[in-house]
């Protein structure tokens, strides 16, 4: 195992083309975006005091960040005192070595899963398997698109790409059902047979957590189908993984997370199960419980004064279905388990720029703003996205070698800043600007260019530089 | 970065990680947080429905899950839920310890009762239930929730997770009017009792094929509340 993941050549902008054509997947995503979108605003506008849960949802989360270490102490102890033990992982590897060896210290070959973008974050499942151990994901999107061999497309609904009929032709394939229709009933009834068995044997259980309150110690997980419910109650053992951030500071603080979330997510008044644990309960569920709290470059994000309201995130998914962007390319695009806006900015904090299509992610956007608009804890994406843009920026000064010193953007943009530092070169490339235009306007546009600046226009028109400049103009009255 | 390290090791690394961020000082306490004013809740805590309003929405609001909501009178109750079992062809019915008798008192010799106590239910035998019956710790109006928390008659997660079927009993005077009020209940009963807590809205669900709503995958696919109405 390597300690950090390969680095990723592809960037967003390559991989954005070739998923605008898949028309299928457009449809699909155009589709799902679009109808939870419409039931999130009924949802949503249902509660009177929603700005006001926002803003209390961001001074939580904005107190539990500024006084991490403090809190991260508080829920230990509160843990160990409710039976529980927890364990610290500063990055990926780690917390896999953790989680595996306390998965083979129980002497199984399966362990059953909830549904975890964390766990997928760290490769959990590639590292049980490489002990022999398998993880059987159990939520039905993840099932899909762990039985196709697949990668999640959304934070919510993962298989938000695939269709009924593709869902049911690969259950047909790899459950051996013969007979099956492609109605979602019949389907989620197929998964829940083969699921049940597993379930019912299984020792070990590993979830992610939405809140850990640091207060009591209890852990939730939040979800619709029940085997949420299955995993936390049934296996005799619970190892649970959640990033540091996740934490709250009291149990009154369910008075916001517990509104905020449903409605930003599923878009419902509540989702169909909340599982609440405080360590372990006599006689009822699993009778060993691990907490693993893990970093893996959430203390880079804490670093950085603009970035750190990226730790604020709840994981609703809103700002993915609300997103221009995303509707049209799909998670797959961003090459990482965080898709959409969100990703856009948590993706590059947590990997670096040193990864060319972790870099690329801030440009996944045409700052809109609309996630910023429905951020359930007003996470301000579009400053966030901006302040990014300058760190690659910088990034590629600093580290980008005669690639990045050759390449045309770059050195545009130093002639344009050479350019705007003076204002006798400001006004000659004006009057040039003035006299070169002529060859290019045509109704009282630029919408060609030759040669390299043709990059620039072959997106967007630039209005002509006028006849009359201010500057002239103003010259003029004196 | 840490390679082998023990699990302290990683711990003071994190720690360590953090304020630098914060770029503060080790206090190694966590005296800060616990005297920080809270902050500030200017959101609804409290509703203004009266207990008729409170009533006919949260009968309302469970129904809209695609759940069954009645309310009846305490003298109804042995008989509807035998009334209930006969009607859905119900044979066997998990009970949790501490349940009210006369909830099962009316049932016919048609229906086999599971007690869980005093020797609790194997998994098979509850998997094989074909219902299971409790009581409730509270109920939300706003959101349709009803809330178990390992209470008497509520007894353990398992008895309302496998039984495909959850006839659920609460009583008027449980149900609150918005989120707020349940939450600051069980507040206090975690910090007493530290029992889990689990929040019911509807049966179970899945939206994850094209966002069609399907009830059931894994939980009861059938939840039927019955609500006793508070004597005037």
């Amino acid at each position: 195992m390597n300690n950090k993941p390969a680095l990723n050549p592809i960037t967003f902008e390559q991989s954005a083309g070739s998923y605008l054509a898949d028309t299928q997947l457009r449809r699909n995503i155009g589709h799902a975006t679009q109808t939870i979108r419409a039931k999130r605003a009924t949802a949503v506008g249902e509660l009177p005091d929603w700005e006001e849960l926002r803003e209390a949802g961001r001074l939580t989360k904005e107190r539990v960040m500024n006084n991490l270490d403090e809190y991260l102490l508080q829920l230990e102890e509160s843990v160990i005192k409710a039976g529980g033990h927890v364990h610290w992982a500063a990055d990926g590897e780690d917390a896999n070595r953790i989680i595996t060896g306390l998965v083979k210290e129980k002497g199984v070959t399966e362990v059953v899963k909830v549904k975890s973008i964390t766990t997928d974050e760290i490769k959990l499942n590639d590292a049980l398997e490489n002990e022999g151990i398998h993880a059987l994901e159990t939520d039905l999107a993840e099932l899909i698109v762990q039985l196709a061999g697949d990668e999640p497309s959304h934070i919510l609904v993962p298989a938000i790409h695939k269709n009924r009929s593709e869902i049911r032709d690969l259950f047909k394939e790899k459950l051996n059902i013969e007979h099956l229709s492609d109605k979602p009933a019949d389907l989620a009834e197929a998964a829940r047979l083969y699921l049940r068995k597993n379930f019912l044997k299984a020792k070990v259980g590993i979830s992610g957590a939405n809140f850990a309150v640091a207060e009591t110690g209890t852990v939730v997980v939040v979800e619709s189908e029940g085997n949420g419910r299955m995993c936390t109650t049934l296996p005799d053992t619970l190892i649970t993984l959640m990033g540091i951030e996740k934490i709250i500071p009291k149990w009154q603080d369910f008075e916001v997370f517990m509104q905020l979330l449903p409605r930003s997510s599923t878009a419902e008044r509540m989702n169909p199960y909340n599982n609440f644990w405080t360590g372990i309960s006599d006689g009822d569920g699993p009778q060993e419980f691990h907490l693993v709290l893990l970093d893996n470059g959430r203390t880079k994000v804490l670093a950085d004064e603009t970035g750190r309201q990226t730790l604020f995130c709840i994981r609703c998914s809103a700002c993915l279905n609300v997103c221009p962007v995303y509707e049209r390319t799909g998670g797959h695009a961003y090459h990482s388990v965080y898709p959409g806006p969100i990703g856009a900015i948590l993706t590059p904090q947590l990997r670096g720029f040193e990864d060319p299509s972790a870099a690329s992610l801030p440009y996944a956007s045409s700052l809109c703003g609309a996630c910023y608009e429905v951020c359930p804890v007003k996470i301000n994406i579009p400053e966030v996205l901006v302040h990014l843009r300058g760190k690659v920026v910088d990034y590629k000064n600093e580290k980008g070698g005669i690639r990045h010193k050759t390449d045309t953007i770059h050195i545009g943009m130093k002639f344009m800043a050479r350019t705007f530092q003076s204002r006798n070169r400001y006004e000659r490339l004006q009057r040039m600007g003035k006299i070169g235009q002529k060859l290019f306007v045509k109704d009282g546009a630029i919408s060609r260019l030759p040669g390299e600046l043709a990059k620039w226009t072959s997106i967007r028109d630039i209005k002509p530089i006028p006849k009359q400049t201010f500057r002239e103009w103003w010259g003029d009255r004196q | 970065m840490v390679g082998g390290s023990a699990m302290s090791g990683s711990k003071n690394i994190i720690l360590e990680r953090i304020r630098q961020a914060l770029k503060k000082e080790d206090s190694g306490t966590t005296d800060d947080i616990l005297t920080l004013p809270d902050i500030e809740r200017s959101y609804e805590q409290q509703s203004n429905l009266s207990d008729e309003q409170k009533l006919h929405l949260f009968a309302e609001r469970v129904n809209e899950y695609r759940a069954i909501t009645e309310v009846i009178d305490e003298e109804e109750i042995g008989e509807r839920i035998q009334s209930i079992c006969s009607v859905s062809g119900i044979k066997s019915l998990a009970v949790p310890g501490g349940i009210e008798e006369k909830w099962v008192s009316a049932l016919d010799s048609g229906v086999r009762l599971l007690r869980d106590e005093p020797e609790p239910l194997t998994k098979e035998e509850l998997n094989n239930a074909a219902a299971v019956l409790t009581g409730a710790f509270l109920g939300v109006a706003q959101t349709g929730t009803i809330i178990l928390n390992g209470g008497p008659g509520q007894g353990r997660r398992i008895l309302t997770l496998l039984p495909d079927f959850h006839i659920c009993v609460i009583r008027q005077e449980q149900i609150t009017g918005i989120l707020p009020e349940a939450i600051i209940q069980l507040d206090m009963a975690v910090k007493e009792s530290g029992k889990p807590v689990t929040m019911i809205s509807g049966p179970s669900a899945t939206s994850d094929i094209e966002l069609n709503r399907v009830e059931g995958v894994h939980g009861p696919r059938r939840l039927h509340v019955l609500v006793i109405k508070q004597k005037s």
